[in-house]
C-alpha cells in the first residue's frame, strides 16, 4: 500500500525535464512504477526539415543499437527498455551517480582509458567522448564505484585506426579545454591505461594516430611545438 | 594612448589609427579606418603573391589616408600595432615591412598582434561581450573558443578546411571570385530552396567541410541540379553542422554568452540558426556588426593598445617577426 502511494506520488511529479542536451531532450520518466529516462531527440527548427528528421532518426536507432552492443564489450550503459522510431525517443534505464564532468580528476583517466579501450576492442568508436558523457555510478550496497558510459547518438562500427584515433583526440581536446590544470596527469593516465586495455601494440598505434591527426590540423606548426 | 594598427594577413589590406585612455577598454574610440581588398580574377582565389603585390602598391596611399582621416600627425602616434599571424607570408611581410619601418622611423614602439585574437577582441568591444564562448568563422579560420586562465582554448574546430574556404571554393568552382560568401547567400535565398542530402559530418565537438565541398561541386559538375538549390542545401547543410557544434559546447559549458565573430558572422542564414541555438539555451548570442566583421586595422589597433598598456609588451623593430601559422591557443593573454 505505502509503496502504491510513493509510485503515485512520484508518478504525479514526473515527468521532470533533467537537461535540454545539445540533441535531446532528458527527462525522468515513471516507467511501469520505475524510475526511467526518456531521451527525446525534438525537432531542431533551425535545421531543414528533411535533414532534421533524418539527422534524429539516424541517431535514435543508431544510440539504441550501441547501448546493447556497448555491454558485450562489458562496458556499463543503461539499459533500453523502450524504442520509438517513430518520436524518436529511447526510454532506458537511469543511472544515477556523479557526471565524471563535475568530479573529474587524474585518476579518473584511468578508467577512462579502460573504458575506451573496451569499446574499441569491440570496433565501437564512440564519436562523442566528452567527460560529459560519462557517469560515475555510485553502488553503495556492494561499495563499488562504476564507470558508465552514455550518449551513442554520433557512435559507429570501425576497425579503422583513424576512427579510432579521432575518438581519443577529442577526449585529448576537451581534457586540454574544460579540464586543462591537470591535462598532462590526466591524459598520461588514460594513454597508459588505452595501451594496456588495447590488443598487443594497438594502443600505441592510436595515439601515435592522434598526433598525426592533430599534426594535419590547422596552423599545427606551432601548437605542437608548445 | 593612440596607435596605428596594420592589417595584411590575407586579401585586406587595412590602416586603422584608435585611441585609448589609461587601461580602460571603454574610452577606445576609431579615429580612422581605411582598408583596400585584393579582388582575385573570376573563378580563382588569393594568389598569395598578387595579394601582396596589390598590398604593396596600395599601402602608403592607405597608410596617408589613415592618418589624415584622423587628423592626427605621424609623430602624435604611441605605438605601432601589425598584424603578425596566421595569414599569408608574402601578404603578412607587406604589413610586417611597414610596420617595422615606421617603428624604426619615428621611434615607436612595435606590438606584434595575433590576427585571431584581434577579431575576438574587436567583437568584444562592439557587443559588450564579456567572457564568451567565441565562433571564429572566416576564410582562415573556423573555431570553437573558451577562454580559460590566460589562453583561449579551443572547444572544437574543423578537421579540414574552414567554412569560408568551403563557400569560397565551391564559389569558385561556378566561376565567381572570392569572397563567395554573399554571393552563394544570395542564390540560396532566391532559389527554390528545394534540399537534397549533402554528407553531414560533425566529429565529437568538430566538424569537417571537405567532404560537402566535394559533394557539392560533383553535384552541379553533373548539370541535373540546379545550382540556387545546391547552394541552398550547402549552405543549410554547413550551418546545421556549425549550429550543432555550437549548441554542443554551450550545453557542455552552461556558458551564458556567444559570439559570431569573422568574415562568416556576416551571413543572415547563420546568425538566425545561432540565434535559435542560444535562445534554446537562454544564452545570450552577441553577433559582431557586419562592417568589423572581416578583416581590419580596428582590431589590430584595438588589440596592440590593451596589450601594449596592460603588459608594457613591445619588440625591437628587428624582431618584428611573423609567424604564417601562429596558432591563437598559443598566445599567452596576459591581459585578461
Amino acid at each position: 500500500m505505502i509503496l502504491l502511494r510513493f509510485i503515485l506520488l512520484l508518478s504525479d511529479k514526473l515527468p521532470i525535464l533533467l537537461k535540454k542536451g545539445s540533441e535531446a531532450d532528458l527527462l525522468l520518466i515513471d516507467w511501469y512504477g520505475k524510475r526511467a529516462l526518456s531521451k527525446l531527440r525534438t525537432e531542431r527548427l533551425y535545421r531543414n526539415p528533411i535533414l532534421d528528421k533524418e539527422l534524429r532518426h539516424r541517431r535514435t536507432i543508431r544510440e539504441a543499437e550501441m547501448l546493447s552492443k556497448a555491454k558485450e564489450a562489458r562496458i556499463r550503459s543503461p539499459y533500453v527498455y523502450f524504442l520509438d522510431t517513430y518520436r524518436n525517443e529511447i526510454i532506458m534505464e537511469y543511472i544515477e551517480g556523479a557526471n565524471l564532468k563535475s568530479v573529474f580528476s587524474a585518476n579518473l583517466a584511468l578508467k577512462l582509458g579502460e573504458c575506451i579501450a573496451k569499446l574499441h576492442s569491440r570496433n565501437i568508436i564512440h564519436g562523442d567522448i566528452t567527460t560529459s558523457n560519462f557517469i560515475l555510478e555510485n553502488r553503495s550496497q556492494d561499495n563499488y564505484t562504476e564507470l558508465a558510459i552514455i550518449d551513442f547518438g554520433l557512435s559507429f562500427f570501425s576497425q579503422r585506426l583513424e576512427d579510432m584515433a579521432s575518438d581519443v583526440r577529442m577526449l585529448k581536446e576537451v581534457l586540454n579545454s574544460v579540464h586543462y590544470e591537470i591535462f598532462d596527469q590526466a591524459f598520461s593516465n588514460f594513454s597508459e591505461e588505452y595501451s594496456s586495455f588495447s590488443p598487443s601494440g594497438r594502443g600505441r598505434k592510436v595515439l601515435r594516430k592522434v598526433d598525426e591527426i592533430q599534426s594535419r590540423g590547422r596552423y599545427s606548426r606551432i601548437a605542437n611545438s608548445y | 594612448m593612440l596607435a596605428l594598427g596594420i592589417e595584411s594577413t590575407a586579401h585586406t589590406f587595412g590602416c586603422a589609427i584608435a585611441e585609448m585612455k589609461g587601461k580602460r577598454k571603454g574610452t577606445f574610440r576609431i579615429l580612422s579606418d581605411v582598408r583596400s581588398s585584393y579582388r582575385p580574377p573570376e573563378g580563382s582565389g588569393i594568389h598569395p603573391r598578387e595579394a601582396s603585390r596589390h598590398h604593396a602598391n596600395v599601402c602608403s596611399r592607405i597608410l596617408k589616408e589613415a592618418v589624415m582621416r584622423s587628423s592626427l600627425k605621424m609623430e602624435d602616434i604611441d605605438i605601432i600595432g601589425y598584424s603578425a599571424g596566421p595569414g599569408l607570408g608574402p601578404c603578412l611581410r607587406i604589413g610586417a615591412v611597414l610596420a617595422r619601418l615606421l617603428s624604426t622611423y619615428y621611434r615607436k614602439p612595435l606590438v606584434p598582434v595575433n590576427h585571431a585574437l584581434a577579431h575576438i577582441e574587436l567583437g568584444a568591444w562592439l557587443t559588450g561581450a564579456r567572457n564568451p564562448l567565441v565562433i571564429l568563422v572566416s576564410g582562415g579560420h573556423t573555431m570553437i573558443l573558451l577562454y580559460f586562465n590566460k589562453r583561449w582554448r579551443i572547444f572544437g574546430e574543423t578537421l579540414d578546411i574552414t567554412i569560408g574556404q568551403l563557400l569560397d571554393q565551391f564559389g569558385r568552382s561556378l566561376g565567381f571570385s572570392s569572397p563567395c560568401g554573399s554571393m552563394i547567400e544570395r542564390l540560396a535565398s532566391n532559389s527554390n530552396k528545394e534540399y537534397s542530402g549533402i554528407p553531414y559530418t560533425i566529429k565529437g565537438n568538430d566538424v569537417s567541410f571537405s567532404g560537402l565541398l566535394t559533394a557539392a561541386i560533383k553535384r552541379t559538375k553533373g548539370g541535373s541540379f540546379d545550382i540556387g538549390n545546391t547552394c541552398y542545401s550547402l549552405q543549410e547543410t554547413a550551418f546545421a553542422i556549425l549550429a550543432e557544434a555550437t549548441e554542443r559546447a554551450i550545453s557542455f559549458t552552461n556558458k551564458d554568452e556567444v559570439m559570431v565573430v569573422g568574415g562568416v558572422a556576416a551571413n543572415r542564414r547563420l546568425a538566425d540558426m545561432l540565434n535559435y541555438v542560444c535562445t534554446r539555451h537562454s544564452s545570450k548570442l552577441h553577433v559582431c556588426p557586419i562592417h568589423y566583421a572581416g578583416d581590419n586595422g580596428v582590431q589590430i589597433a584595438l588589440t596592440s593598445l590593451i596589450d601594449h598598456v596592460n603588459s608594457k609588451v613591445s619588440v625591437a623593430p628587428e624582431n618584428g617577426f611573423i609567424d604564417q601559422a601562429w596558432r591563437l591557443d598559443s598566445v599567452n593573454v596576459r591581459w585578461r
